[in-house]
This record gives C-alpha cells, sequence and structure tokens, in this order.
C-alpha cells in the first residue's frame, strides 16, 4: 500500500470546507496509568474532615451493601446486584456531586443513591419488588435505578443540555448543574453508550460518565468486551477527555471525579472517567461467580479492598484509631438494623395501583380493568372472611 | 439574528393548504406560545426536514429551539427524555417509519414507562413524529406502517391525522399533553392539497386543537361501517362514493388516535349498520385491525349481521415501489370485503 503524501499535492493538502482533522487528540488522551493518591504525597493535600465523613460512608456503604445481601437469603429482597468492593466508587460519585447536581445510577449503584440522602428502604424498593423506583427522582435529583444498560446515559447528556438551554434562554433561573451518569464495564459495548458521548460530545453538554470497570458484565471478562487500549481511551473518539483511576483508591475517585465535575461545570465539556474497581460479590445472588472466576483472583482483589486500603492509610497518618473505627462500626450496625426494621414495618403494594400513573389520566379501558380488578379482590376478600366465619 | 427580525409570516394554518404545512404551523405556534418547547432531529434545521415539516423554525427560533442531531435516533430521543426531566417539551422527528426502531428501546423502556415507575412524580411529555406508510414510491425502509408496535405498548398515546386541520390540531393536542405522543403522519396524505369536504367533515376548526382520543364520523352511512385511519381514509371514502352506485350507504369512521381508543364512537357507527369492516395499511397479523375487530366483536355481537372482516397489507415485508399497489388496500379490496358482509342473508 502506497500512502501519498498529499502535501506537495495543490488542491489535496486541506478540505475546502474544514471537515477534515479537527483537534489535537493528545488533550484529551486518558494516562494510561490508573491515578492512585492512597501511598503518595498527594494524600496529605485532603482535609481531614472530608477523610473521616469518606471512612464513614464507606464503612456503612459496605454494611449496606451486606445487610441487603442478606436480606436476599431471607427472601426478602428479589434480587440485589451488590457494590461490594466497589464502595469507593459509589462512595464518592455521591460525595463529589452538589445539591443542584444529578446523579443517574444503574441497577448496581443504589449505594450511590443511598450515598445522596435516599433513605435505604426507598433505595431498595426496585429490588424488593415493590414499585419499580422508591423515591422522588426531583426531590434528591437522582433518575431511577436504570436496568437497561446504557440508556440512562443519553438521559444525563439531554438533562445537561437542558439545564444549558434554560441558563442561556432565562439567566435568572440559571442552574450550574452537573449530569454524572454511572455505567459498567459491559454497558460500554452498548449503541447507546457511543450515543450518549458522541451527543455528549457534540452539545458539550456538563456530563460526567464513571465507568466502573469491575472486570465482568456478569461472566465475560473485560478482554471480550472490548479491545480498547483502555475504556477511558474511548472518549478521545467523541472529542472529550478521558480519565483512568484505580478503583478502590477511594482519595484517587474523589479527585478525579471532583475535577471532571469542575471541568464539566465550567463549560469545558464532557469527561469519561473509567474507574478500575473489582466485583467481589456474584453478579446478584442468582449468579454463581465459581462458574467463570477462580477463587485466587478474588482473594487477589480482597487484599485491595477499598476499604481497608483506605482505613490503613487512616491509622498510617494517625486519623483513625480503635475508638473512631469502633465509633464507625456501631453507626454501621445502627444502619443496619434501621434497614431490618423499614423492611418489618414497610407495608405490602396495593393492587389498586397497578392502573396509576399510567397515564397522567386514565384511559376508558383502564378504568375498566382497574375496576376489574378491584372487583375480583373484593370477592376473593368476601371469600376468605365467608370461609373464616 | 433575531426571532423579531426573522420572523415569517404563516399562512392560513390548514385551509387550503397541505398537511405538512398544517404540522409546519402548529409547531410555530406551538413553539411560540410555550418556550418548554423544543424541536430535534435529523436535518430538521436549515434543510427543514426532509419533508420541510420544519420549515423556517430554526431561523424564526433560532438553533437552540430547533436542534440538528448527529445521526442516532435512541440517541435523539435518550436526549428529549433527558429535556423532558429537566421540564422542557421536546418534540422530536423521526426521519422515516423504518429509522424509528433503533430509539425503539428508549421508547419502549424509559418514554412508555417513566411516569408509571417513578409513581407519577416525572411523566415525560414528548412528542414523536414519524412520517409513516407507503403509496409515495420509497424504497425500502421508507414505507412501513409501525403503529401496532406502539399501540401495543402501554404508557404512549399514539394518534394519525388524516386530514389537514387534524394534522394542525392533533399535533398541537400532542405537544402540550402531558403523556408522551408518538405521532403517526401519513406520508401520502403529505402534500394532498384540495381538502376533501368530507374528509374534514367532523375535523376540528382551522388553527384549533383536536381532542386525543376521539374518533369521528366522517360519513354517516346505514348499510355498513368503515372503520379506518390515515392514509387509507381517502382510500375509505372514496369506496363509499363508489358503494353508492351500488346502492349501499357506507359510514366512514375515521379513528384519529389509536390509543386512547374510543370505543363508544367506534362501538355506536358500527351498531347503527350492523357490519364493519376495518381498513388499514398495515399488515394484518397482530395489527392494530385484529384489536378493532375484537373490540368491535366482543362489544357488539348481537348487533352484528357479518363477521368483522378485515382489508389489510398483506403479510409481508413492505414491497418495492413497483408493487406496492398490490399490497395497499384499495378502493376494489374495500368493496370486496364489504360484498362478502353476508347481504343475502
Amino acid at each position: 500500500m502506497t500512502i501519498v503524501d498529499d502535501s506537495t499535492t495543490p488542491g489535496l493538502a486541506e478540505p475546502p470546507t474544514g471537515h477534515g482533522p479537527r483537534r489535537d487528540p493528545a488533550p484529551l488522551l486518558p494516562d494510561p496509568r490508573p491515578v492512585r493518591v492512597l501511598g503518595t504525597d498527594a494524600a496529605a493535600a485532603f482535609d481531614p474532615g472530608l477523610l473521616h465523613e469518606l471512612h464513614r460512608q464507606l464503612v456503612l456503604g459496605r454494611r449496606f451493601n451486606q445487610q441487603a445481601t442478606t436480606l436476599t437469603r431471607q427472601g426478602r429482597i428479589a434480587v440485589y446486584p451488590a457494590s461490594t468492593g466497589q464502595e469507593a466508587c459509589q462512595v464518592a460519585a455521591a460525595m463529589v456531586l452538589s445539591s443542584q447536581d444529578w446523579l443517574f445510577p444503574t441497577y448496581r449503584d443504589t449505594l450511590a443513591v443511598v450515598a445522596r440522602g435516599v433513605r435505604p428502604i426507598d433505595a431498595l424498593t426496585l429490588m424488593r419488588g415493590h414499585a419499580h423506583s422508591g423515591y422522588d427522582p426531583y426531590t434528591h435529583r437522582i433518575a431511577p435505578l436504570a436496568t437497561p444498560l446504557a440508556t440512562q446515559a443519553a438521559h444525563a447528556v439531554g438533562l445537561a443540555h437542558a439545564a444549558r438551554l434554560r441558563a442561556a434562554a432565562d439567566p435568572a433561573s440559571a442552574e450550574d448543574l452537573v449530569a454524572l451518569a454511572l455505567v459498567g464495564d459491559g454497558a460500554t459495548s452498548e449503541g447507546d453508550f457511543h450515543e450518549a458521548l458522541n451527543f455528549a460530545g457534540v452539545l458539550g453538554a456538563p456530563v460526567v460518565f464513571l465507568v466502573q470497570n469491575n472486570g465482568y458484565a456478569i461472566s465475560v471478562p473485560l478482554a471480550r468486551q472490548s479491545a480498547a487500549p483502555t475504556l477511558a481511551h474511548k472518549a478521545v473518539g467523541y472529542g472529550i477527555v478521558g480519565r483512568l483511576v484505580d478503583g478502590n483508591d477511594v482519595l484517587a475517585v474523589h479527585r478525579v471525579l471532583s475535577e471532571a465535575v469542575a471541568h464539566a461545570r465550567a463549560g469545558r465539556g464532557p469527561v469519561l472517567v473509567e474507574a478500575i474497581t473489582y466485583r467481589l460479590e456474584a453478579h446478584t445472588n442468582a449468579d454463581d461467580a465459581s462458574r467463570y472466576r477462580p477463587a485466587g483472583e478474588v482473594d487477589a482483589w480482597r487484599a485491595r479492598d477499598p476499604v481497608t486500603l483506605f482505613e490503613r492509610h487512616l491509622r498510617d497518618v494517625g486519623l483513625l484509631d480503635d475508638a473512631r473505627a469502633d465509633a464507625v462500626a456501631r453507626a454501621a450496625e445502627e444502619l443496619a438494623a434501621h434497614i431490618r426494621a423499614q423492611f418489618d414495618a414497610a407495608p405490602a403494594p396495593d393492587p389498586g395501583s397497578l392502573f396509576e400513573h399510567v397515564y397522567a389520566q386514565p384511559t376508558a379501558q383502564l378504568r375498566e380493568q382497574a375496576a376489574d380488578l378491584a372487583a375480583r379482590l373484593a370477592l376473593e376478600a368476601d371469600g376468605t372472611d365467608g370461609g373464616a366465619a | 439574528m433575531s426571532a423579531t427580525t426573522t420572523r415569517r409570516t404563516t399562512g392560513p394554518t390548514t385551509s387550503g393548504t397541505t398537511m405538512v404545512a398544517a404540522l409546519n404551523a402548529a409547531l410555530r405556534d406551538a413553539m411560540a406560545a410555550d418556550p418548554a418547547v423544543h424541536v430535534l432531529g435529523e436535518d430538521v434545521g436549515s434543510l427543514g426536514g426532509v419533508f420541510r415539516v420544519t420549515d423556517g423554525l430554526s431561523a424564526q427560533f433560532g438553533e437552540r429551539r430547533c436542534l440538528d442531531t448527529p445521526l442516532a435516533e435512541a440517541g435523539i430521543l435518550g436526549t428529549a427524555i433527558g429535556m423532558a426531566m429537566y421540564g422542557l417539551r421536546p418534540v422530536v422527528e423521526m426521519q422515516f417509519d423504518a429509522f424509528a426502531y433503533p430509539a425503539f428501546e428508549q421508547l419502549v423502556s424509559h418514554v412508555a414507562k417513566m411516569r408509571n415507575r417513578t409513581g407519577g412524580r416525572m411523566g415525560l411529555p414528548i412528542t414523536i413524529r414519524v412520517p409513516y406508510g407507503g403509496g409515495v414510491g420509497g424504497v425500502e425502509h421508507h414505507s412501513d406502517s409501525s403503529e401496532a408496535y406502539y399501540a401495543h405498548t402501554p404508557g404512549l398515546h399514539v394518534v394519525t391525522p388524516a386530514t389537514v386541520a387534524d394534522a394542525y390540531g392533533l399535533l398541537r393536542a400532542a405537544i402540550a399533553s402531558d403523556d408522551p405522543v408518538v405521532f403517526l403522519e401519513p406520508k401520502r396524505l403529505y402534500w394532498s392539497t384540495e381538502p376533501d369536504p368530507i374528509a374534514e367533515a367532523g375535523a376540528t376548526g382551522a388553527g384549533e386543537v383536536a381532542p386525543i382520543g376521539q374518533a369521528v364520523v366522517r360519513r354517516a352511512g346505514t348499510s355498513a361501517t368503515l372503520l379506518t385511519y390515515g392514509p387509507s381514509l381517502p382510500v375509505c371514502l372514496d369506496a363509499a362514493r363508489a358503494a353508492e352506485d351500488e346502492g349501499l350507504d357506507l359510514a366512514v369512521v375515521d379513528l384519529r388516535s389509536l390509543v386512547p381508543f374510543d370505543d363508544e364512537t367506534v362501538c355506536a357507527a358500527v351498531r347503527a349498520t350492523g357490519r364493519a369492516v376495518v381498513v388499514h395499511e398495515a399488515s394484518g397479523f397482530g395489527g392494530v385491525g385484529a384489536e378493532i375487530a375484537a373490540r368491535v366483536s366482543e362489544r357488539c355481537f348481537h348487533h352484528l349481521a357479518a363477521p368483522v372482516l378485515r382489508v389489510t397489507g398483506y403479510d409481508i415485508p413492505y414491497p418495492p415501489p413497483m408493487l406496492e399497489k398490490h399490497h395497499l388496500p384499495s378502493v376494489d379490496r374495500v368493496l370486496d370485503a364489504v360484498a362478502r358482509l353476508q347481504w343475502e342473508a
């Protein structure tokens, strides 16, 4: 194959309409060495108050994951995709956002939703099987947990774009908001991931995409998911900034996400952050991870447990002693007890709610069907009473 | 460049104009009335859409209000969802029926369900405009009738105008609706310039909003009732005129709204004649006509002198343009069906 040197051929060097090469990709490229803060001098820059809050959230988050997993074993949660091992990403994602920002979580991000302030019982409503979503998205500025992969990434782009449209049309009501979309490594293969990043780049929307690369899409390892150098490199194809971070180093995740959010908020465009982490539990309680990954691999990652790594750092720098650790552990037990109590107190869902909120106003057909079910339930209730009497 | 200096004069909104012009006027009026209304899609900006339905909107309202997007339908609809979450009223253009399929997951899994899955807290007032149907000589992937997919999805409203006045009125209603509306535009009626006085019977007046969920009797009759919508309405009206020669007085109902479905108007019109034929372009098997025939049979059985018949496209992939006339319901096929309504009994 001969590669022609265009530069000497008249009329070929520069396309006349400017749709040839348009920007230098170098500033967009991620450093292929994941950002780490723990064990480096950069760790000293963090405020002790923030460090203690991160620690508390990590410990509570781990206990939340354990409690929810236990509730599945008791049959009180239908399914729970645990984020055990990914708590650093979950907690940092919630903590880097301001109150005006929006979070777009997936089904594995219940912990991030709780860390942003949703009651655990409400965050777990989907998994309990009582309703599809248990919290008001506008109260917390959190979209419902998205199950169809990567679909919510486009919503984040649209919402962030809409905020800028409103700011342009009505500066008095402008909100400097950023939308943070969470996806997993498997979801980066979806067409919607590509379309969301492309729209974000073209619109220059204030969005941050956080890919929690935990190594597996259920059973399929990353090598069968992508041939990209890193998932963060995908950003370059959309003209947006890519960053790579150690997802088990909570300070690194917090720093990189904070910088990404600030970048987007300043109007400098979207950012794609890939956090390399590991799912210590199976995909869900319905999964058998031993069929696709060796125990030794899991043990190796347990040695890099994000909670343990951070506690070791805090003790090394004199910010964690046994008394503080005990106090946080007690708070975690209180959280677990609170969750169990809320489950005990939660009422059963009302069958009549099936026909609510399909449309703003029910159709005549839905009114008929609701009446049919109500009559059937009334008959059943009468039958029960009659049998008892 | 400001809206005031570039404002175009719109002609009369409906009478004496084309369906394309009526749709354009509806978009223009909706955008002028509500700053939350935003148009987005492929080629909707300076080109004005491949059918010119969005002609002049970006010039009048600016590129922010009428946005040329990347060529990716799931991205367009997904972005519109986020915009609607933030309180805007997006109007999305899918360039052709068959090009809307990449957006299907966003439509079915999010647009249709968001109000329900959030317990009524988050509705998505999105209008999804889809030029649909054949009869325009389109090569493959440009002539699908995809209404059954949408009508089968709870949470969506599905409407389709058959007249110039309804094109305006229903589009204004769709944009004003707090529910998502799939707005199916019959391509082969886009350029009809001579309003049919019978077809316009019962339609909303020029510049008025038409109610979603109400069918309309275009032609009263006593012999049998043709139930149809969108591009098949003119076929049914022609068939009714031709049937007069055989001494038959056919009623014609224009459904206008497939979801919500107007059982009341449809059943009243069928009971009045005791015979019914459903006519649509889409393939018959599992189509909207099957639902209509079932509903009419369930509700009007004792009023029926014959089974409800259907005249539909065949159960084949949409044919090449040189053969489409055999696939589309024709006056002859409608009249043949009417003749099979057990008159001798």
